[in-house]
């Protein structure tokens, strides 16, 4: 699903799949960190964006 | 290839005689020049109204879903591989089916031909490796290789996957094709060019849902874009909503796609929408080596898991 969205053009680290128990915290945290990290760097989403004018 | 037709129609009228199957689906003369039309002989005295050429393009696997009747049915490669896909997702049972095999060279592309020939096209005809179109007083001859469709030109199972019945000798196979050149071009090009390309690609879309009506795998009884409650996707042809549902489309075809081509051939606007399940296609292959409908007793990569599937993305 990763490569069809990025061969459609959108950012690779913008999907972010991982497998989580819940006794991994420690785990959780460093995925959270990793995916907030990647998504601050690719900065704010423009594509799949609807004009508000358009929606109401 | 054109030879066929004698065969199927000897085929077809025993199984019906015999009373093997209730019906055989198969190709008719269309009501325009190089068009065939679907059609569903239940008598043995109708089976003259079966024909066989190369604009035999549908994919008659569409009309296998949930019958309960014994159907006789001609496949060509790509059909015989969308009636193995109907047998894994248990849409028909083998035990109903007679598959009359046809070993195919490739259906020519009546969009190419068209374009080609310039005129409106009034008369057809074939021979083994030529067509000649006729129409406003022109006449002109296309050798078939030349005017194939681009899915039949770059076709790697041309004979029948599963067959009870054979109509014709087994043709060669191609190989040595380069099935995924266009899309290895557009891996290529950077993320903003890949955004703009498909944006350009669909701004024609209408909407119009001729691509998932003429896929044999799109079956669900509401398809995700009718739904309303909830509502997945808006309605209206608005950039977002156009690419949302092709981009859902396709992954739904996910590791199910055999190329057949017929959303491609159905779309009024000419939109090349083999383009995304091809990528889904070409992933299937280089990750988990599988192409779709050449085995029925084997699951497919989505629904199955392997420890050592590779991880592509997960963290």
């Amino acid at each position: 699903m990763g490569n069809l969205l990025e061969y459609m053009g959108i950012e690779r680290d913008r999907l972010h799949f991982s497998w989580v128990s819940s006794a991994e915290a420690s785990k959780f945290i460093t995925v959270v960190k990793e995916v907030t990290a990647s998504v601050k760097a690719l900065g704010p989403a423009k594509k799949f964006v609807k004009d508000r004018r358009q929606v109401s | 290839m054109i030879g066929y037709i004698d065969k199927i129609r000897e085929v077809s009228r025993k199984l019906l005689t015999e009373e093997k199957v209730d019906m055989v689906i198969g190709y008719r003369k269309g009501s325009l020049p190089m068009m065939t039309e679907p059609c569903f002989v239940k008598r043995p005295e109708d089976v003259d109204t079966l024909v066989w050429d190369s604009n035999c393009r549908i994919n008659l696997a569409a009309y296998l879903m949930d019958r309960k009747e014994k159907i006789g049915i001609i496949a060509k490669g790509c059909d015989s591989r969308n009636i193995i896909n109907h047998l894994v997702e248990n849409k028909i049972k083998r035990e109903q089916l007679v598959i009359i095999g046809a070993p195919c060279k490739g259906m020519i592309d009546k969009k190419t031909v068209t374009q080609q020939f310039g005129q409106e096209i009034d008369e057809y005809q074939e021979t083994e490796d030529q067509i000649t179109v006729k129409g406003g007083g022109v006449e002109k001859t296309f050798q078939k290789v030349d005017v194939l469709q681009e899915n039949c030109a770059i076709c790697n199972h041309r004979n029948p996957v599963e067959y009870d019945e054979l109509v014709g000798d087994l043709v060669e196979e191609q190989v040595d094709v380069d099935r995924y050149e266009d899309i290895r071009r557009i891996e290529a090009m950077d993320i903003d060019e890949k955004w703009n390309f498909f944006e350009d690609i669909l701004s024609t879309c209408i909407r119009c849902y001729a691509c998932r009506n003429a896929c044999p795998l799109c079956y669900c009884p509401t398809c995700f874009v009718d739904e309303s409650k909830p509502q997945w996707v808006g309605k209206g042809n608005d950039p977002a909503d156009t690419r949302t549902f092709h981009f859902l489309r396709a992954f739904h075809c996910a590791g199910r796609c055999t190329d057949c081509g017929a959303c491609e051939r159905a779309c009024p606007m000419d939109i090349p929408v083999r383009l995304f399940t091809k990528k889904l296609g070409k992933d299937c292959l280089e990750l988990y080596g599988w192409e779709a409908g050449l085995n029925p007793d084997q699951r497919p990569p989505l629904d199955t898991f392997k420890p050592d599937d590779p991880e592509v993305g997960i963290k």
